[in-house]
């Protein structure tokens, strides 16, 4: 990282941006700080995410952008060390509040991750499995009705309809990434977290996916951490900029990559650091 | 004197290191930098040349001599006096002159033993005063020889790190000359004895009586050889020790790698390693001491006849040794599923128990396989607990309440105590060794397969 | 899966609504059930956490139970007249002293006089108890002709008695189903030993001092007097023997297949023997020295040579697997190091990574050692299991014992008193490991280098 880089003392307040008025906010996060043991991840992180948008989390690598977005389906929970501490919303709900369960909150918050990861089941019990586990179909009809719109929602299910009875472990990258979309699809989720859902993919399957995340947004509220920021230009309407733990900087995502108002946005898409 | 052989033959490496070093000195004039290799390596060179091959040859000497010297005992004995003679009198003669040469005379021997007593002293000295000479002759020509060899540029340390490599593959060697010499011994003695037994009634026979008379006139059973009970009882065993192992092993695993908090894991599992460091012998105790009478008296109050020496007791405390084995290999395979595959099983907002059994256990599934087929290797190789804890005549049942016996059991019943090679029943001992070596060769290989086919699937 | 493709395709807009209604009453439900599943799991699991570790609280309860009570002897106090008429000045060792003990054992009891009363009263005494006397008089000949008190151990059923282990009454009709009445147990010829016992104990003459004997004599058929130091003797050389072989092998075996061989079918064969070796059932090597080192190349039975070598066999694959392990943790850039400066690959080993390696190495050797210290059924077949009644005629030659051994032979006797002996045994086998893992575990501790 490049050290003429000055990093403010004090945050700036990320929170300038307001959303236009006529956006339902889905996701709603206020002076969120994490720490992991002793370490401080995240500092008073605000951030208003509208519906049925696409959200994207930039960052040099370390900046809290991940870590963030584990915060809103609680992943965190896994992690020992991990404490987290603000408010998030989900639709007004306080996601951290002890009457809220977890099992409830992933399956409306579902995350698609950095490497793709079928189980090692078929293609069908891949996707079949969240609806299973949360009783979403009544019976094996409504069940095969689910796991079919969820495949070719994700643009899978011409590539694999001949075979929803081999492993899931089978299929190419670009098909396992999709398979797992079709995978937090299934559950009917409102939001969408996606963690560098590319990054594992070669430009072309790449390219299936970016298309993909455009068309979900219709039915979704999606949340991309990527490290691309062509991709995130090509893909969000909306752009949040992380920094060592802070977020500098929210926007329009054209506003951000053409007229940012912070010097480190600027360092960072201008490629001088990350 | 072998082990003054050996102290001589020491005294020569070492009289060989420093006259190497020596001379490597005072051909490089004082100057070390002349020499090719650092005087320390000449005089290894030496040590090595003069101590390896020698101490060899004592080796194969003291352990050649004795078969050797046997074998022209017997053929210088007077032919008419042991014609007639069948193999264990023999056996039996040949010990009394042994005897009567180290001096343990009982009684009055025949005059044709202390004959042969007198030769067979006679000869023990000349072999052992001729092993000395040679050994000592070839260590002082080779010392000479390969000390005239000394020269400048001669590469000393190219050729102690080529004897160093001889030496390290004889080491690795040894492992492939232990199981030939399993695999071969095992396999005459079982020869040995299907030239007695035939096999079939071997493998199918259903009545194992291997109690056959030594003397005349000695009530014992039959001498049947029937393994097919004996494996039965030996399954059996087995079986209910994993019934009792898998269970408890895999739900430990379980709960230690997912539910457990660190510092239960650091307390409970140096504890489970206890279990499993405990010796064989001391489980087999233990089922005496206590599993065995515990259990008789819960029968007696249900009003069950339980047999003191029941295959439920023996299984059940072998089960008990075999719990840490399967929760540690569990434990392994479980961590050793991908931080992905869990994460996505939550994402999914799936609870733990539905991450572990639909997603985990099925992902580790070879690893715990594999770790159960090791298990019913373990199981059924092994020994001490049912020597102690089990039955000694075989019975075919699947009962567990009554006693049954095991391969282990009859091969040690069978050898224990004196045992001359040349009668069935020892020689039974070895062909059921070996049924049980490829056994658990087989369930290892196996194992070992699935466990590289599943490192495969995550790497 | 072909019906699938049947289904009248959903629009792909419907899939989002109607979503889930999450707070009917039917999901929370369900959620809860869901919930209980992994609370049960949970339990199953702690459950058998708790069992596994209940046992071996049992395990080590039952034998300390049993065993803590061999580590005392139960002793009279007799004073015997070293009467110089019937000891041999000259040669005190030769002379017999059954008689001179009994007379002094009686003489506290002037009202026996019938033979076969004293018969039965000198059965309180150990069989063994001449032979203390003998060497009492041995160590002291100068208190010859003088009366002298000695410390002489009760036998087997009265040690047992004094202890608490036996009972003197024991129900007539077997444990369960008793009229409750009650008989004399068997162990003792009649009631008036017992008598003669309690008055013993009357007159405060015995005494329960801590049993040297457990730890310095040798094995005997007299519970009372039966010791470890034979089997102690036994496998301190078998192990010895076991370590000169496997360690040397072991390491260099471990350091060609890891740092020389070159990767081909023949190093392949010997990896995939190692891991076999490892997992072959221990009888089978007691098998293998019979046949090999006993049946064919003539060595004798039962003696520690013959067991450490089947020994070092057995714990070959150990060592070099952690062997193995220990030089691979060693990272390349030391070898780069040493290799940089010009060293031979051979000195970059010997110099550097076996010495970095060396307390892996020896914490692998130590676990190695443990296990083979507590292998039975090798030694078992090679007849290292024989009766060593005495210590002075051991070694690497000499038919022995070892601990296991040992254990086995006095698990399988009759007497009452081994059964506190051989719990007393296993105490101590497992003091041993604990203390070899211990070791292991503070060389690791210790050396552990992060690199």
């Amino acid at each position: 990282m490049n050290m003429n880089v000055e990093t403010p003392k004090e945050p700036v307040d990320a929170m300038t941006f307001q959303l236009p008025e006529e956006l339902q906010v889905k996701v709603k996060t206020r002076d969120v700080n994490v720490h992991y043991g002793e370490k401080q991840a995240l500092f008073d992180i605000n951030l208003d995410v509208p519906a049925n948008h696409v959200v994207s989390l930039i960052g040099p690598s370390g900046c809290g952008k991940s870590t963030y977005l584990r915060c809103l389906n609680r992943m965190n929970d896994i992690i020992d060390i991990a404490r987290v501490s603000g408010k998030i919303e989900l639709d007004g709900l306080d996601i951290y509040d002890k009457n809220i369960d977890v099992v409830e909150l992933r399956a409306r918050v579902g995350m698609v991750f950095q490497k793709p990861n079928p189980f090692p089941k078929s293609i069908f019990d891949n996707v079949a499995y969240g609806p299973r586990i949360h009783g979403l179909a009544d019976n094996k009809t409504e069940l095969e009705e689910i796991v079919v719109t969820s495949l070719q929602k994700a643009g899978l299910f011409d590539e694999v309809k001949d075979r929803l009875k081999d492993s899931g472990t089978g299929l190419s990258g670009g098909q396992q990434q999709r398979l797992c979309i079709a995978r937090a699809i299934a559950t009917r989720p409102e939001v969408i977290l996606m963690d560098e859902p590319a990054s594992a993919l070669d430009p072309i399957a790449t390219a299936v996916i970016e298309e993909l995340i455009d068309e979900l947004r219709q039915n979704f509220t999606i949340i991309i951490v990527t490290h691309s920021m062509q991709q995130a230009a090509r893909i969000s309407q909306y752009t949040a900029f992380f920094h060592l733990g802070y977020l500098v900087e929210v926007g329009d995502t054209e506003q951000i990559f053409t007229n940012p108002v912070d010097r480190r946005t600027q360092d960072y898409i201008t490629g001088r650091f990350g | 004197m072998f082990g003054s052989l050996l102290i001589l033959l020491l005294i020569l490496s070492v009289a060989g290191f420093y006259l190497g070093r020596r001379k490597a000195f005072v051909v490089a004039g004082g100057k070390r930098s002349q020499l090719h290799s650092r005087p320390l390596y000449h005089g290894l060179y030496v040590a090595a040349l003069v101590g390896i091959p020698t101490l060899l040859l004592s080796l194969i000497w003291i352990f050649l001599q004795r078969p050797v010297i046997d074998a022209l005992l017997l053929q210088s004995l007077d032919p008419k006096a042991i014609a007639g003679l069948s193999v264990s009198e023999l056996s039996l003669l040949k010990s009394q002159i042994k005897s009567v040469a180290q001096g343990a005379i009982f009684g009055d021997p025949k005059p044709i033993v202390v004959e042969a007593a007198e030769r067979l002293t006679h000869w023990r000295v000349i072999a052992n005063w001729a092993m000395v000479a040679t050994c000592i002759a070839i260590g002082l020509f080779v010392l000479i020889a390969t000390r005239s060899k000394i020269a400048r540029l001669f590469r000393a340390r190219e050729r102690v790190e080529h004897v160093l490599d001889l030496l390290m593959i004889a080491a690795s060697v040894l492992a492939i000359l232990t199981t030939f010499g399993i695999v071969v011994s095992l396999t005459i003695e079982s020869l040995r004895f299907f030239d007695r037994v035939p096999f079939l009634e071997f493998v199918f026979g259903l009545n194992w009586e291997p109690q056959i008379p030594i003397r005349e006139g000695q009530v014992t059973g039959g001498g049947a050889f029937g393994a097919i009970p004996v494996y039965v009882g030996t399954f059996l065993i087995a079986l209910i020790a994993m019934l009792v192992a898998i269970p408890i092993g895999l739900m430990a695993a379980i709960y230690l790698s997912e539910y457990a908090s660190k510092k239960m894991r650091a307390i409970v599992k140096p504890l489970l390693e206890i279990l499993a460091g405990i010796p064989t012998v001391v489980y087999g105790f233990f089922a005496v001491l206590i599993v065995a009478p515990a259990m008789r008296s819960f029968g007696a109050m249900l009003g069950v006849e339980i047999a003191p020496n029941s295959a439920l007791a023996a299984g059940a405390v072998m089960g008990i040794m075999l719990i840490p084995f399967i929760s540690s290999f569990s434990d392994d395979a479980i961590s050793a599923v991908p931080r992905s595959l869990r994460e996505g099983a939550y994402g999914l907002g799936a609870t733990k128990s539905e991450t572990i059994i639909d997603v985990l256990l099925p992902a580790a599934l070879p690893g715990i396989a594999s770790g159960i087929l090791l298990a019913v290797s373990r199981a059924i190789g092994e020994t001490m607990i049912v020597v102690m804890a089990a039955g000694i005549i075989a019975t075919l049942t699947f009962n567990p309440l009554s006693p049954v016996t095991t391969v282990t059991v009859q091969i040690v019943t069978l050898l224990i105590g004196d045992s001359e090679f040349d009668n069935p029943k020892t020689l039974a001992a070895f062909a059921l060794g070996l049924t049980l070596f490829l056994l658990t060769l087989a369930l290892n290989v196996l194992a070992l397969r699935i466990v590289r086919k599943y490192r495969e699937q995550y790497d | 899966m072909t019906d699938i493709l049947d289904h009248q395709i959903a629009e792909p807009d419907s899939l989002a609504n109607p979503r889930h209604d999450w707070a009917s009453d039917n999901a929370r439900r369900r959620i809860k059930k869901r919930y209980g599943r992994d609370r049960l799991l949970r339990a199953f699991g702690l459950g058998a956490v708790i069992t596994a570790l209940m046992l071996l609280a049992i395990l080590i309860a039952s034998l300390t139970y049993t065993g803590y009570v061999a580590f005392y002897t139960t002793k009279v106090k007799v004073d015997i007249f070293l009467d110089p008429q019937i000891i041999d000045k000259e040669n005190p060792g030769k002379t017999k002293y059954r008689k001179i003990t009994k007379q002094a054992f009686y003489a506290y009891f002037p009202d026996v006089k019938n033979r076969k009363d004293k018969r039965n009263l000198s059965k309180i005494l150990s069989s063994g108890a001449q032979y203390i006397v003998r060497d009492y008089v041995v160590a002291h000949p100068e208190k010859i002709g003088e009366t002298v008190t000695i410390n002489l151990p009760l036998s087997d059923p009265f040690d047992q008695l004094h202890k608490g282990v036996i009972p003197r009454w024991i129900d007539a009709a077997g444990k369960n189903g008793g009229n409750g009445e009650k008989m004399l147990n068997p162990r003792f010829k009649s009631e008036k030993v017992l008598v003669w016992f309690d008055n013993l104990v009357a007159r405060d003459m015995l005494s329960s001092p801590f049993s040297w004997e457990l730890f310095v004599n040798a094995d005997s058929r007299f519970p009372e007097l039966a010791g470890l130091a034979g089997a102690f003797t036994g496998s301190l050389l078998a192990l010895l023997v076991c370590f000169l072989i496997s360690f040397p092998v072991g390491i260099a075996a471990a350091i060609y297949l890891e740092e020389f061989a070159p990767k081909n079918r023949f190093t392949d064969f010997i990896e995939v023997n190692i891991n076999n070796l490892a997992a072959v059932p221990s009888v089978v090597f007691g098998l293998l020295g019979l046949a090999v080192f006993i049946n064919f190349f003539g060595l004798p039975r039962s003696v520690p040579l013959v067991g450490g070598m089947a020994l070092a066999l057995m714990t070959l694959p150990t060592i070099i697997v952690s062997t193995r392990a220990a030089l691979k943790a060693v990272p390349p850039s030391i070898r780069e190091a040493a290799l940089g400066v010009g060293a031979s690959r051979h000195e970059v080993v010997l110099h550097h990574v076996l010495p970095l390696a060396m307390p892996g190495i020896l914490t692998g050797t130590i676990i190695g050692l443990a296990q083979a210290l507590g292998e039975t059924a090798p030694l078992l077949l090679i007849g290292m299991n024989a009766f060593i009644p005495s210590i002075e005629n051991l070694g690497l030659m000499e038919p022995a014992t070892a601990l296991p051994t040992q254990i086995f032979a006095w698990g399988d006797s009759p007497e009452r008193g081994f059964v506190s002996r051989t719990s007393a045994a296993i105490l101590v086998l497992i003091g041993f490991l604990v203390m070899m893992n211990l070791v292991a575990i503070y060389l690791r501790q210790k050396f552990e280098r992060k690199w």
